[in-house]
């Protein structure tokens, strides 16, 4: 009876608390607006940045597993006697179970020309027909490259939109002659902006020509294919696809170390993600300095606050106030400013991270572990800020408090 | 020691200042009744109020010893004179001293809340309070709506909410004019008729007068009560 009777009468004194607290914060208008505006600001900061970091990471996760994991690129360096595949190795590659094609990359740089016109540092990549059959939506018009290209290393393109634009402004490409580092190529078909969106070409630019990889060899006077991308009929099979790549490779290369790399999927989206969640990790960081500088101010404020009302500390003391008590009453106080500002910083961060998420055009999606976030981190920098002004004024001698007056 | 309601022996109060001590208060032995009604009475700078906030467990003296209530005040911890000061103790002080930002009701109710008292029975005593001292019309008026007799009666009546054994009031007609002054008198004696302990603080003859027993205090020593001396 007498425990209940303190439990109401301590729930009543906490209501009390709070009534006298918004009651000062209104008091103390602009003071109190300027201290919630630190807070709001430091919360703000956090929440957008973690929710745009966290949408952005999703959607590039989204569009890897989209993807599927159905790719592997293999870049092989090879031994001293032979410095990468040969066509027989690829070709037992691709008879490795569950690979549906292998495509080389031979990269090089050219000048392209037509007339007078001409284009330097253009990226050239020499490929094969699997890489057409596995991107049908690479070509916008005419034809891809064939194995007769293949075979002949016959000279013949296929260019980007952005170079048809440049060199055969107004004129139809296909069939015209296009040099090539002076070589004449005849160009076949035309390559879509951005249809191929495989992860090489997502990490180092799309071509803007391409030619048989056996014409790119020879170019390059090279013989040999250095990287390679595997197309896999399914992506659970990928595990077995490496490992059996592995056993195939080694025995190519004579068992020699480091002669070859293994890129899948889900270790460029792993590296990817470890790497925003760093940028998330460190932004975040950044962002929480202004939460610490919004928790400065209201300990500023309640500092001050605690000076303003040394009188009325030391007369509620003397009426009986035990230490606790104007301890509370504080704690409270900066808890509330922290907490509306909290708040508004959750709103404002999440609509902020809302329209940001709409520009960066990925996907966004409310998180409640950001609010979560936001709304602990106000609490904690309230209590946490709030504790020495608040333990400062319970500490008072009522002496001094009254002696003011 | 009769009852060991009040009873102080050699409480000295100095202050350090500057490499020298000051002594505030020389040796007071003082010894109250319950249902007295006394006056300490002496110029200013004599130590009043540092008495008082003796007394008031609000601050503790150099030496000496001290019962209230059958306690030794020197040994209680923060926690236990903050319970005394809130249920043993009513303070009166000399500017009244009400929260600006509180009505009548809410000032007088706030010993309780401290007390830990429940809305109801809180609001019902206040109120109750309020009408004793003659403010049951002004229950919600803030301070700054009351005249200075009017918020000394609020802080009467704060002191007395809690139903304290001892009242304590220092100076309590010192902002008054004489009339209001007077009606302050009335309802001390009135108080004081019912058996409240009341100790009182002045420099004021005429207002010493109106106690029982009257006590003199000049530069920190005690004198009990004839007409005083020095008027
Ligand atoms: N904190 C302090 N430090 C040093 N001296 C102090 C302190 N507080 C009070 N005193 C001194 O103690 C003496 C008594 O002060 P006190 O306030 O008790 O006087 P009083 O009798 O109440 O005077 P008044 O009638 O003017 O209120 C004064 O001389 C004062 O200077
Ligand atoms: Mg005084």
């Amino acid at each position: 009876m007498s425990a209940l009777r303190n439990l109401t009468g301590g729930l009543s004194m906490l209501v009390e608390s709070v009534r006298m607290s918004v009651s000062n914060i209104r008091q103390n208008r602009m003071r109190s607006f300027l201290t919630i505006l630190g807070i709001m600001i430091g919360v703000t900061a956090v929440i957008a940045l973690v929710t745009t970091i966290s949408g952005v990471s999703s959607s590039i996760s989204d569009s890897f597993s989209s993807m599927g994991a159905s790719t592997m690129t293999l870049s092989a360096t090879g031994t001293d006697l032979q410095g990468g595949l040969t066509a027989e190795d690829m070709e037992e590659i691709a008879g490795l179970d569950h690979v549906d094609g292998v495509s080389p990359s031979v990269s090089l740089s050219v000048t392209a020309a037509r007339g007078d016109a001409y284009e330097s540092g253009v990226r050239v990549s020499g490929r094969n027909d699997d890489y057409f059959a596995q991107e049908p939506d690479a070509i916008v018009r005419g034809r891809s490259v064939n194995p007769i290209d293949l075979e002949q290393s016959l000279r013949v393109c296929l260019i980007s939109e952005e170079l048809v634009e440049t060199l055969f402004y107004g004129v139809d490409p296909i069939g015209q002659a296009l040099y090539l580092d002076g070589t004449q190529f005849t160009v076949v078909g035309v390559l879509a902006a951005d249809a191929d969106a495989s992860v090489a070409s997502m990490l180092s630019g799309s071509d803007a020509v391409v030619i048989p990889y056996t014409t790119a060899l020879k170019m390059n006077g090279d013989t040999l294919v250095n990287s390679l991308t595997l197309y896999i009929d399914d992506a659970n099979a990928a595990e077995t696809v490496e490992a059996e790549l592995e056993t195939c490779l080694d025995a190519i290369f004579d068992y020699e170390d480091d002669t070859y790399t293994i890129t899948t999927m889900e270790s460029i989206a792993d590296t990817m993600e470890s790497m925003l969640s760093m940028m998330s990790a460190l932004l975040g960081g950044i962002a929480s300095i202004a939460l610490l500088v919004g928790g400065i101010g209201i300990m500023n404020m309640m500092l001050t606050s605690v000076t303003e009302r040394t009188v009325e500390i030391g007369l509620k003391k003397a009426i009986g106030a035990r230490p606790g008590q104007i301890q509370a009453q504080f704690l409270i106080e900066s808890f509330l400013l922290s907490m509306v500002g909290g708040l508004a910083g959750v709103v404002l961060g999440i609509a902020l991270s809302a329209i940001l998420c709409q520009v960066l055009g990925t996907g966004f999606s409310l998180s409640y572990g950001a609010i979560a976030l936001g709304v602990g981190f106000s609490a904690a920098v309230g209590v946490l800020f709030g504790w020495s002004p608040a333990r400062k004024a319970s500490r008072l001698n009522p002496i001094d408090a009254l002696r003011r007056m | 020691m009769t009852e060991n309601f009040f009873c102080m022996r050699g409480i000295c109060k100095r202050y350090h200042l500057a490499d020298e001590d000051v002594p505030v208060l020389r040796g007071i032995d003082l010894d109250i009744e319950r249902g007295e009604y006394l006056s300490v009475l002496g110029p200013s700078g004599s130590g009043k109020s540092t008495l008082m906030n003796i007394i008031g467990c609000l601050d503790v003296p150099t030496e000496g010893e001290y019962v209230l209530h059958g306690q030794q005040v020197e040994e209680l911890d923060e926690l236990e004179l903050a319970r005394l000061r809130g249920r043993e103790i009513g303070f009166i002080f000399q500017n009244s001293q009400l929260l600006a930002r509180l009505d009548a009701q809410k000032n007088v109710e706030l010993p309780l809340i401290y007390a830990g008292v429940r809305p109801h029975e809180r609001q019902r005593r206040a109120a109750e309070m309020l009408e004793r001292v003659g403010l049951g019309t002004r229950r919600h008026h803030f301070p700054n709506q009351l005249s200075g007799g009017q918020q000394q009666r609020v802080a009467i009546a704060r002191a007395l909410v809690t139903d304290p054994t001892l009242l304590l009031a220092d100076e309590p007609t010192g902002a008054l004019d004489q009339k209001t002054g007077k009606q302050i008198m009335e309802l001390f004696q009135a108080l004081n008729d019912e058996g409240r302990t009341i100790i009182m603080i002045t420099h004021d003859l005429s207002i010493a007068r109106h106690a029982r027993r009257v006590v003199h205090i000049i530069d920190g020593e005690l004198t009990e009560g004839k007409e005083a001396t020095w008027a």
